[in-house]
């Protein structure tokens, strides 16, 4: 069996976003990319059933749809372990094209359990796994915190009200994966940062796609105003200020 | 590798260097920037959540922390991948050296035991030595360490009393003696040994196993700081080495040990480095976050003040670090050519530099202490508090101004080791020097009208080294063969000749970078700020030196040729240092 496991470049955790001129886009001057989370949780629990003999997982690849730009993201996954790497050459304008195009990348190589993240970091969407598996035709769990192999079949765990409910899914399927499919993120190895370099990434143009969405303008939260504590016993106090200055009542 | 003009060790002081010739930490590619990130993520999951057990001693727990490092490699780095590691350039060494400075007392044992533990065997050891110890230390399956202070030996390390004599049968040599303040010796499986055969004049080196009969390991020192660290004194009772053990030849120990030193030397300029990027965070995280009179602390220009000169300091010395590195490089490429044996290659490189890697040494470890009390200091209170990684990074900086030569050691080398290659016809030192000091009454600052920024700090640069020279011509002419004993001048010497070094390798780096349009204003600031300090320190030292030497008569023209060599445009230093903060402050971690 195959994994492919999709992964978005997203910005390190830590940088403060800016936005570029025109507000609909962010300003990427300086920002350090990171493979997206819940793609490197996802990559980590891949790797772990590849390296397991038992699981019958014969290779793990990675896709991802970016520029040129964004290949040190991939290299990375290369490094951390993935055998192979696939990056579909265009920017990724909405989910839609996203998943559009990794559907087409599904459709010609083929591989039994897809992995997404449940969302990325900067965009947050949650899409893309669920339309993957509409554009295929193929069965998907979502918010998926666990998968194994057993017995040649796989089965997820996935988190719902209350408790877990456990699957046995047919291949080929999508996991949508949130945090709990691997405990810490796979460290790259130098050994494999070393062999990242010999690994090819294979570069498909895009098919032809419209987008569905359109990014008119980005927001950045109001900043939070100051906190004022009204003494516990004056209660008219609060009813004044809400009615009179926040005018919500 | 493209051509680069190769200067010479000490050589930066008669030549002068051109941007191209230098690397600049900007230019790392992506596979170096991976092998950064490994480093630093092992210190997030496996050094960081375990400080406190490894600060309380807990030395199994180094232990296991250590192999784990060795599983993903780590270990490899500067060893040949036909010994099992990486042989990865010098300067991708000095980066991993330089994440890993991040660790604390992580990053001691890390150090020792790539470095003055495990390269001794790799450059000096023979096939079967090699074999048997170095692809074993490469992984971590061995844990090494390097033994040679003694109770009655520390600077002056070649008065160890350790002794070997061969056993009759000749298959082994008895060692006896004991060993002081040893890093990793609480589990340390193997120890380069330095000890005298016979009456020899000088040491010989031998690599013993901690489970050979007769090795007894002493408790562990108390320490101010690096305490989850092992430092212990080892006893040799009898031991029998056996003669396959010897490292290199008989005789061959000292000159071992010091070319050991040297290496240890420059990755402690990059681990101090490392050190002082988490210090800078730490510091702007917090500044960030506290409140006094109703504002962040971070707003005050004081405090602005002393970020500020975190950052110069750091990036300056920075500079330096890489720009060695690449030299070594190339040095590298050219000795392997010659004698075809990487590991000896790397250490005639790595030794020829000796002059840049005590001025590393020293400057980067002062600068830590600096950063790491400026740290203490905006945390307020919080900064004394064990709780605070500040005031541990404060304890642990300490002693990197100790170990590898005490920075009085390191400061006579600098000047000793530099006026010696050019005795030796390496650079025309002392003849430029007296044509200089002969024509003092012709010397000026040298400004022309419409010189550009750039070339205008060039003209700084060479000016001080210019003072320099004539400082070590007056001290030679006053002192000849007793300059020796003048240690207060030959400190005055080395402290123009470090400042100049770093400043120029600073300027360097920012020309260069202006070159590759990474144009960011704040950069002319730090090389601003540091310039004008740099001045300053070349000034007062070189006037410091030559009233300690100089003859009344001289002493006039003299210092009316440093004053006009030392006189700098003024920097509104205190928008130049707020710009800078300001910086830091926007990005809330160290990001320069
Ligand atoms: C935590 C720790 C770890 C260490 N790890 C190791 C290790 O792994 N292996 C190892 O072999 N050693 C190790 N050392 C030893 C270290 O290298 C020595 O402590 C150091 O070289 C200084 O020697 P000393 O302590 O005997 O000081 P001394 O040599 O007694 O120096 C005392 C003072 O006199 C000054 N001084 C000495 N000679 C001169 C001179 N000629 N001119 C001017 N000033 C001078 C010194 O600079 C210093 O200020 C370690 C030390 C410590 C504290």
């Amino acid at each position: 069996m195959k994994i492919l496991v999709c992964i978005s470049n997203v910005p390190d955790t830590t940088t403060k976003i800016k936005l570029a001129e025109g507000n609909s886009t962010i300003d990427t001057a300086g920002i350090q990319w990171v493979i997206n989370p819940w793609d490197e949780l996802s990559l980590t629990r891949a790797l772990e059933l590849r390296d397991d003999a038992a699981s019958g997982i014969k290779s793990v690849t990675v896709a991802h749809v970016g520029p040129a730009s964004s290949e040190p993201v991939i290299r990375k996954a290369l490094a951390i372990g993935a055998d192979e790497a696939i990056r579909v050459n265009a920017n990724s304008p909405d989910a839609y094209y996203v998943a559009a195009q990794l559907a087409e990348v599904i459709k010609k190589e083929q591989f039994d359990i897809i992995l997404c993240g449940i969302e990325s970091s900067d965009y947050n969407g949650s899409l893309v796994g669920g339309m993957i598996s509409e554009f295929l035709g193929i069965p998907s769990a979502s918010g998926v915190s666990g998968i194994k192999i057993e017995n040649g079949t796989a089965v997820v765990t996935r988190d719902i009200d209350g408790g877990k409910e456990i699957l046995e899914m047919p291949v080929p399927f999508v996991a949508v994966v949130q945090k709990g499919i691997a405990k810490e993120p796979k460290i790259a190895a130098m050994r494999g940062i070393m062999l990242a370099r010999t690994k090819q990434i294979k570069v498909y143009e895009p098919s032809a796609v419209e987008p569905l969405t359109n990014i008119s303008v980005l927001e950045k939260p109001a900043p939070r105003s100051a906190c004022r504590f009204i003494d516990a016993e004056n209660p008219g106090q609060l009813i004044d200020l809400l009615r009179n200055e926040a005018k919500v009542i | 590798m493209e051509t680069v003009k190769l200067l010479k060790s000490g050589e930066f002081l008669v030549a002068e260097t051109s941007p191209d010739d230098v690397f600049i930490p900007e230019e790392f590619n992506d596979e170096q920037r991976m092998i950064a990130q490994t480093c630093q993520d092992f210190l997030e999951a496996e050094v960081y959540p375990n400080m406190a057990d490894l600060e309380k001693g807990d030395r199994e727990l180094m232990k296991r922390i250590l192999k784990k490092s060795g599983e993903l490699g780590m270990m490899g780095i500067s060893i040949p991948e036909e010994f099992g590691g990486f042989g990865q350039s010098f300067v991708s060494q000095m980066l991993v050296a330089e994440t890993t400075g991040a660790g604390y007392s992580f990053s001691v044992a890390y150090m020792a035991h790539c470095g003055i533990g495990t390269l001794p065997i790799m450059y000096y050891g023979n096939k079967d030595q090699r074999e048997r110890y170095v692809t074993k230390l490469a992984t971590g399956e061995l844990i090494g360490s390097y033994c040679l202070t003694e109770p009655g030996a520390g600077s002056d390390a070649n008065s160890g009393k350790t002794n070997a004599k061969l056993s009759e049968d000749g298959k082994y040599y008895i060692l006896n003696g004991q060993k002081m303040w040893i890093t990793n010796a609480g589990f340390a499986d193997t120890q380069v040994v330095f000890a005298k055969i016979d009456n020899d004049r000088v040491m010989s080196a031998f690599i013993v196993e901690r489970n050979f009969t007769g090795v007894v390991v002493g408790n562990d020192e108390h320490k101010m700081g690096i305490r989850g660290s092992s430092t212990a004194q080892i006893y040799y009772n009898d031991v029998k080495v056996p003669v396959e053990n010897l490292l290199g030849k008989r005789g061959e120990g000292f000159r071992i040990a010091l070319s050991i030193l040297h290496m240890g030397r420059l990755k402690l300029g990059a681990n101090v480095v490392g050190a002082a990027k988490k210090a800078v965070t730490d510091s702007v995280k917090y500044a960030n976050e506290r409140k006094q009179f109703g504002v962040l602390i971070s707003s005050f220009g004081a405090i602005k003040h002393k970020l500020a000169s975190q950052v110069i300091r750091l990036f300056a010395s920075e500079s330096a670090v890489y720009r060695v590195s690449r030299d070594i490089d190339g040095m590298m490429e050219t000795l392997k050519a010659d004698c075809g044996d990487t590991g000896r290659a790397s250490i005639e490189a790595i030794s020829h530099y000796a002059v840049e890697a005590a001025i590393l040494k020293v400057f980067g470890s002062e600068m830590l202490d600096f950063v790491a009390d400026e740290a203490v200091q905006i945390h307020g209170g919080m900064g004394y508090s064990a709780e605070m990684d500040v005031e541990r990074g404060y304890r642990d900086s300490r002693i990197n101004r100790i170990f590898e030569g005490t920075n009085e050691i390191n400061r006579l080398l600098v000047v000793d080791t530099a006026m010696k290659r050019a005795m030796k016809g390496e650079f025309d030192l002392f003849g430029k020097a007296e044509a200089l000091f002969n024509d003092l009454d012709k010397i000026t600052g040298g400004e022309s009208s419409g010189e550009s920024y750039f070339i205008e700090k060039s003209r700084y640069i060479q000016n001080f080294k210019k003072v320099i020279m004539i400082c070590i011509h007056g001290a030679v002419k006053q002192f000849a063969k007793n300059l020796i004993n003048e240690q207060e001048v030959l400190n005055n010497i080395a402290d123009m000749m470090m400042e100049t070094y770093v400043s120029e390798s600073l300027l360097l780096r920012v020309t260069k970078l202006e070159n590759l349009k990474e144009i960011k204003p704040v950069y002319r600031d730090i090389l601003d700020v540091n310039v004008y300090d740099t001045a300053e320190i070349v000034r007062k030292s070189a006037c410091d030196a030559i009233y300690s030497f100089a003859s009344p008569e001289t002493t006039t023209s003299l210092i009316k040729a440093i004053e006009a060599l030392t006189t700098v445009r003024g920097v509104n230093v205190k928008d130049a240092r707020r710009r800078i903060a300001d910086k830091l402050i926007e990005d809330n971690r160290y990001g320069f």
